[in-house]
């Protein structure tokens, strides 16, 4: 079976809400039923096979073609599955994500993967703001799963995040981990200001210095045994984070943030 | 039966379903990581007054451990359940906590899931931490060298124990370079152990004691002091009896781990003064399992 493919045939200059384009509402639907899918598009509701050319049958492996910014909630609540974005996304990506893989070969806006409870995302460009945190006025934001992102993020990623992983091969924005619960985010590039904004628990590993803080306070320079594990829990994905290279067990670790549980780190690979 | 001069009894030792479970340590270097799995492994001869057994399975190389340093494969083998989840959490407290530059994981995915650093955590007094790695939860408790890494669970299963073998041989010495040729090959195979100092026991006993207040006694059918006293089993040349005892993961583990030991010391042979193996049952009225010797041998 070949991959359903949901390919744009124009880009709209309304918002399009693709939530019911996820594998598991689709599996027990037969290719008509499937494109006299309504989404909504701004104000208005319109046929999947209006905005889309559609090809394959696979449920399971959805592909979305000429992708654009425009196209939020991809993948809401999906449940098992694996939906390939080719192009940018809008807003929401993966939102509430319980299983699954999503793929995305651009960038991705706001709130991708916010409140995500288990399984794989990979963003190949940038992501926006409020990268696996919790929706405004939830407390919880990401729950579990792995979020990988070979650009750069906005601010506020993992905000309120309670377990999982974030990984960032480039720079993150300001206030990265604030309000975070545990859980763990790693950023090669450089950190904004405001790291570990208000963290209570969780960890920051980061290859470069951030940004002095007066809420951190130094626990000194340290080999933690349990990095070889985390790094060797990363060489199944296509990332620098996979590579050998990556890999270091010695850091010098920060605790906070002390204006509230200060239980939280910021671990500093020692060069 | 007769193998390089040696008799092999036509008898079998019968063994009894246990719970059991594995634990990797790893440390700096492999004799730290020896250290705590002997301190971990330390009084635990016999459930009839340890509460386990315990033993060593093997060394393991950097490359097989989870967080890729030295260490050891250790098994703990209990009556019940609940027996052995407190035998494991009291040990690795008191022995792999407590032991520099330890870090502790599950030797079982499968099974019942016990708690093996779970409520260690709490020595951490709020500055514990816990990771969750592909799916396994760790914990990482401050202590004065650093941090001690364990794994939150491991996995019990059902096992067998009390597989066992006996050498009869013309003098102490012969009988005891025997016994150490055995367990040398014994240890080589996987998943078991043999609980007892070293691998052997010269204090087999029988079920039941003249004294009331006791549940076994020496087995004096094979004391070679008391050939002319008592119902002996052994012949007039047999100086000196030890016993072997193993607890394995599975019938058949404990199966290949008799047939290495007992073709050990048919290896030296009756020149070397052995003379007989026999086992050690109770005429299988007790035990499920029966390791019938001259089948394993066949």
């Amino acid at each position: 079976m070949s991959a359903l493919t949901f390919t744009l045939k124009h880009r709209p200059d309304q918002r399009v809400d693709m939530s019911p384009l996820v594998c598991q509402k689709l599996a027990d639907l037969e290719f008509a039923e499937i494109a006299a899918l309504t989404l909504q598009n701004g104000k208005r509701k319109v046929r999947v096979d209006e905005l889309f050319g559609m090809d394959g049958s696979d449920a399971q492996n959805i592909v979305i073609k000429n992708s654009f910014n425009k196209l939020d909630f991809i993948g809401k609540e999906l449940e098992g599955g694996r939906i390939t974005v080719e192009g940018d996304a809008g807003a929401y990506l993966g939102l509430g994500m319980k299983s699954g893989e999503i793929t995305v070969s651009g960038d991705v806006g706001l709130y991708a993967a916010c409140e995500m409870k288990k399984g794989f995302l990979s963003i190949n460009g940038n992501a926006g703001d409020f990268l696996g945190a919790a929706l405004p006025g939830n407390k919880m934001g990401m729950k579990g799963g792995t979020i990988l992102v070979k650009g750069n993020v906005g601010e506020r990623a993992g905000d309120h995040m309670r377990r999982g992983n974030i990984l960032i091969e480039g720079n993150a924005g300001d206030y990265c981990g604030s309000r975070m619960t545990a859980g763990t985010i790693a950023v090669m590039g450089q950190t904004g200001r405001y790291l570990g904004f208000a963290m209570r628990r969780g960890t920051l590993l980061l290859w470069n210095p951030p940004l002095a803080s007066a809420r951190f306070n130094d626990c000194g320079a340290h080999t933690l045994a349990f990095l070889p594990i985390l790094f060797a829990s990363f060489k199944k994905l296509n990332s620098k984070f996979a590579e050998g290279s990556a890999s270091f067990n010695r850091v010098r670790r920060y605790a906070g943030d002390m204006s509230e549980m200060g239980r939280g780190e910021v671990l500093v690979k020692i060069s | 039966m007769i193998i390089n001069g040696v008799a092999i009894d036509a008898t079998f030792a019968e063994a009894f379903p246990m719970k059991a479970t594995r634990a990797i340590i790893t440390a700096q270097n492999e004799k730290w990581a020896m250290i705590s799995a002997q301190a971990m492994t330390g009084f635990a001869t016999s459930v009839i007054a340890c509460g386990c057994e315990a033993g060593i399975e093997r060394v393991l190389d950097p490359s097989e451990t989870p967080d890729g340093r030295p260490g050891v494969s250790i098994m703990i083998f209990a009556m019940g359940g609940k027996g052995l989840a407190k035998q494991l959490e009291t040990r690795a407290g008191q022995c792999v906590l407590t032991s520099p530059t330890s870090a502790l994981f599950a030797g079982i995915d499968g099974g019942t899931r016990i708690a093996l650093g779970k409520n260690l955590r709490y020595f951490g007094d709020g500055f514990q931490v816990s990771k969750l790695i592909d799916g396994k939860r760790y914990w990482r408790i401050p202590v004065m060298d650093g941090e001690f890494l364990t794994e939150a669970t491991t996995g019990q299963v059902d096992a067998v124990g009390g597989g066992n073998f006996l050498v009869l041989a013309e003098s102490q010495p012969q009988a005891l370079v025997a016994c150490e040729a055995a367990i040398e090959e014994m240890r080589k195979i996987p998943n078991v152990i043999m609980p007892f100092p070293g691998g052997v026991v010269r204090s087999g006993s029988k079920v039941g004691s003249k004294y009331a207040s006791l549940g076994a006694s020496t087995n004096d059918a094979f004391c070679p002091t008391l050939k002319g006293m008592t119902q002996t089993d052994l012949s007039p040349e047999i100086e000196s009896v030890m016993e072997i005892v193993i607890d394995g993961l599975s019938k058949e583990d404990i199966d290949k781990a008799m047939r290495v030991g007992i073709q050990a010391v048919c290896n030296l042979g009756a020149t070397a003064g052995i003379k007989r193996i026999s086992a050690g049952n109770y005429g299988g009225k007790l035990g499920p399992f029966h390791f019938h010797l001259q089948e394993i041998m066949a």
